[in-house]
C-alpha cells in the first residue's frame, strides 16, 4: 500500500525559505528544494486488539540532510495517515520514548537521521521483546518493573538533609567508576536487542541489570548485598550469555554488557 | 538446584568444573598419546587394562563426575531459558540433578567393577 506525495504540503518549509523579494532567500529556498530527495518509509501498523497479523503500510516521504526518522513519521501522521500509533516526546534523544527498530536495528527514532541510514527504504517496526500497544508504540511495564526491583535510588541510613550530616563528597575517581550508567534514559533498546530476552520472560534484562551496577559502584550506596541478592538467580545475572548487542545499542553510550560482568566480578568474588 | 544453592555458587562449581575438567582430558589424552598404541586404544581388552592401573581410574572416575556435573548444569540452564515457570523449573532442576547421579552411579559402578576385575577381558 503506497501512500503520499514527493512533496507534501508542509515539507516546503515556506515560512522559512519563501521570500522571492530577497535573491539570496531564493537562491537557498531553490537549492534545498532541488537538494530534497525521497524514500520509501514502512511503518509496521498493529494493533493487537483487532489485528491478526502486522502489515506495512508504504509511504514516499522527502527528506533533507537533517531529516531525522521521528521527523517523517510525523511528517506522515500528519498529513497522510493520523491513525499511526507512535510514542515520543523531547526529540533529542533525552526522553528515550522513541525506540524502535529501523532498517531491522534497535535506534531511537529522534536521533536516527534518513541520510545517515544510506538506504532508499526506510522500514519502523515497534521494539522487540516489548508487548505491542498499537503499531510502533509499546508497552513498558516489565522494564520498569524490572528497574524497580533493583532498588534504582541510593541506600543509607543517614542521607544528606539529615542533621549532622554534609554532603557526600566523591572524588572523580568515585564517580568515574558509575558515571557512564546514569547516562541510562530508560529507552528499552537494549533490552530490545538482548537475545535472553526474546527466549527467557523472567530475565530481568540488559537495563535493570546495568542500572544494579551503576548504585553498587556508587560509593555513598550501601544496598550492594540487598541488590546482589535480588541478581544472584538464574533468570537474573546469569541469564546473561554476554552477546553484548545491548552495549551495541544503547544511544548513551552505556555499556551494560560490560555492567553485568562487573556484577559477575562481585558475585564470583574477584572483586570486592 | 537453586532452591538448593545461590545461583553463584553453582556458576563457581560450573567454571570450576570445565576448568578442571580441561586439565584431566589434557592428561587422558597424554596417557592415550604416550601408554601403548593409540590406534589399539578403543579395544576392548585395552580399555578393560585401563582401568587395572588404579591412578588412571581415579583419573576417569573424576573426569566422570566433573564432566557430568558441568554437563547437566548446562543442560538445566538452557531448559530454563526455553520456558518458564515454577513447576517446569522445579522439575527441570530436580530432573537434571537426579540424572547427574545416576549417570555418575552407573559410570563409578563400571569404573569400580573394571578395577575390581569383575570384567574380565
Amino acid at each position: 500500500m503506497t501512500k503520499g506525495g514527493l512533496l507534501p504540503k508542509g515539507f516546503e518549509r515556506p515560512t522559512v525559505l519563501a521570500s522571492p523579494s530577497d535573491s539570496g532567500v531564493q537562491e537557498k529556498y531553490e537549492e534545498v528544494k532541488s537538494s530534497s530527495k525521497t524514500i520509501v518509509l514502512r511503518i509496521s501498523k498493529f494493533n493487537p486488539e483487532k489485528d491478526q497479523r502486522t502489515t506495512f503500510l508504504e509511504f514516499t516521504v522527502p527528506y533533507q540532510r537533517w531529516t531525522t526518522v521521528l521527523d517523517a513519521i510525523l511528517e506522515v501522521k500528519s498529513n497522510h495517515d493520523h491513525s499511526i500509533g507512535v510514542r515520543y516526546s523531547c526529540r533529542q534523544a533525552t526522553c528515550g520514548s522513541c525506540g524502535m527498530i529501523i532498517n531491522g536495528k534497535p535506534k531511537l527514532a529522534c536521533f536516527t537521521k534518513i541520510s545517515e541510514l544510506d538506504s532508499d527504504v526506510v522500514t519502523v517496526e515497534p521494539m522487540n521483546n516489548f508487548p505491542v500497544i498499537r503499531d510502533l508504540a509499546v508497552g513498558f511495564e516489565r522494564m520498569i518493573s524490572t528497574h524497580k526491583r533493583i532498588k534504582p535510588y541510593i541506600i543509607r541510613e543517614d542521607s544528606e538533609i539529615s542533621s549532622g550530616t554534609k554532603e557526600f563528597l566523591q572524588t572523580p575517581e568515585d564517580v568515574e567508576k558509575y558515571i557512564q550508567f546514569s547516562s541510562c534514559i530508560k529507552c528499552g533498546l537494549c533490552n530490545s536487542a538482548c537475545p535472553t530476552m526474546a527466549a527467557d520472560s523472567t530475565f530481568i534484562g540488559p537495563q535493570g541489570l546495568a542500572q544494579a551496577y551503576r548504585y553498587i559502584a556508587d560509593n555513598r550506596d550501601q544496598g550492594k548485598d540487598e541488590r546482589l541478592k535480588i541478581i544472584d538467580e538464574r533468570h537474573g545475572i546469569w541469564g546473561c550469555h554476554f552477546a553484548g548487542s545491548c552495549s551495541q545499542v544503547c544511544p548513551k553510550g552505556v555499556d551494560p554488557a560490560m555492567g553485568i560482568q562487573m556484577l559477575r566480578g562481585y558475585l564470583l568474588g574477584y572483586r570486592k | 538446584m537453586s532452591s538448593i544453592m545461590r545461583e553463584s555458587h553453582i556458576m563457581k562449581i560450573h567454571y570450576l568444573t570445565a576448568l578442571v575438567a580441561v586439565g584431566f582430558v589434557i592428561i587422558h589424552i597424554m596417557i592415550r598419546f604416550t601408554h601403548g598404541s593409540f590406534a589399539n586404544s578403543l579395544e576392548f581388552e585395552s580399555v578393560i587394562a585401563n582401568y587395572k592401573s588404579i591412578p588412571y581410574a581415579v583419573v576417569l572416575e573424576a573426569m566422570l563426575i566433573l564432566i557430568s556435573v558441568h554437563g547437566f548444569n548446562g543442560l538445566r540452564i538452557i531448559l530454563l531459558e526455553l520456558k518458564q515457570g515454577n513447576a517446569y523449573e522445579r522439575a527441570v532442576t530436580y530432573g537434571c540433578l537426579a540424572a547427574m547421579i545416576a549417570l555418575i552411579a552407573y559410570g563409578s559402578r563400571t569404573i569400580i567393577m573394571a578395577t575390581m576385575g569383575m570384567v574380565e577381558a
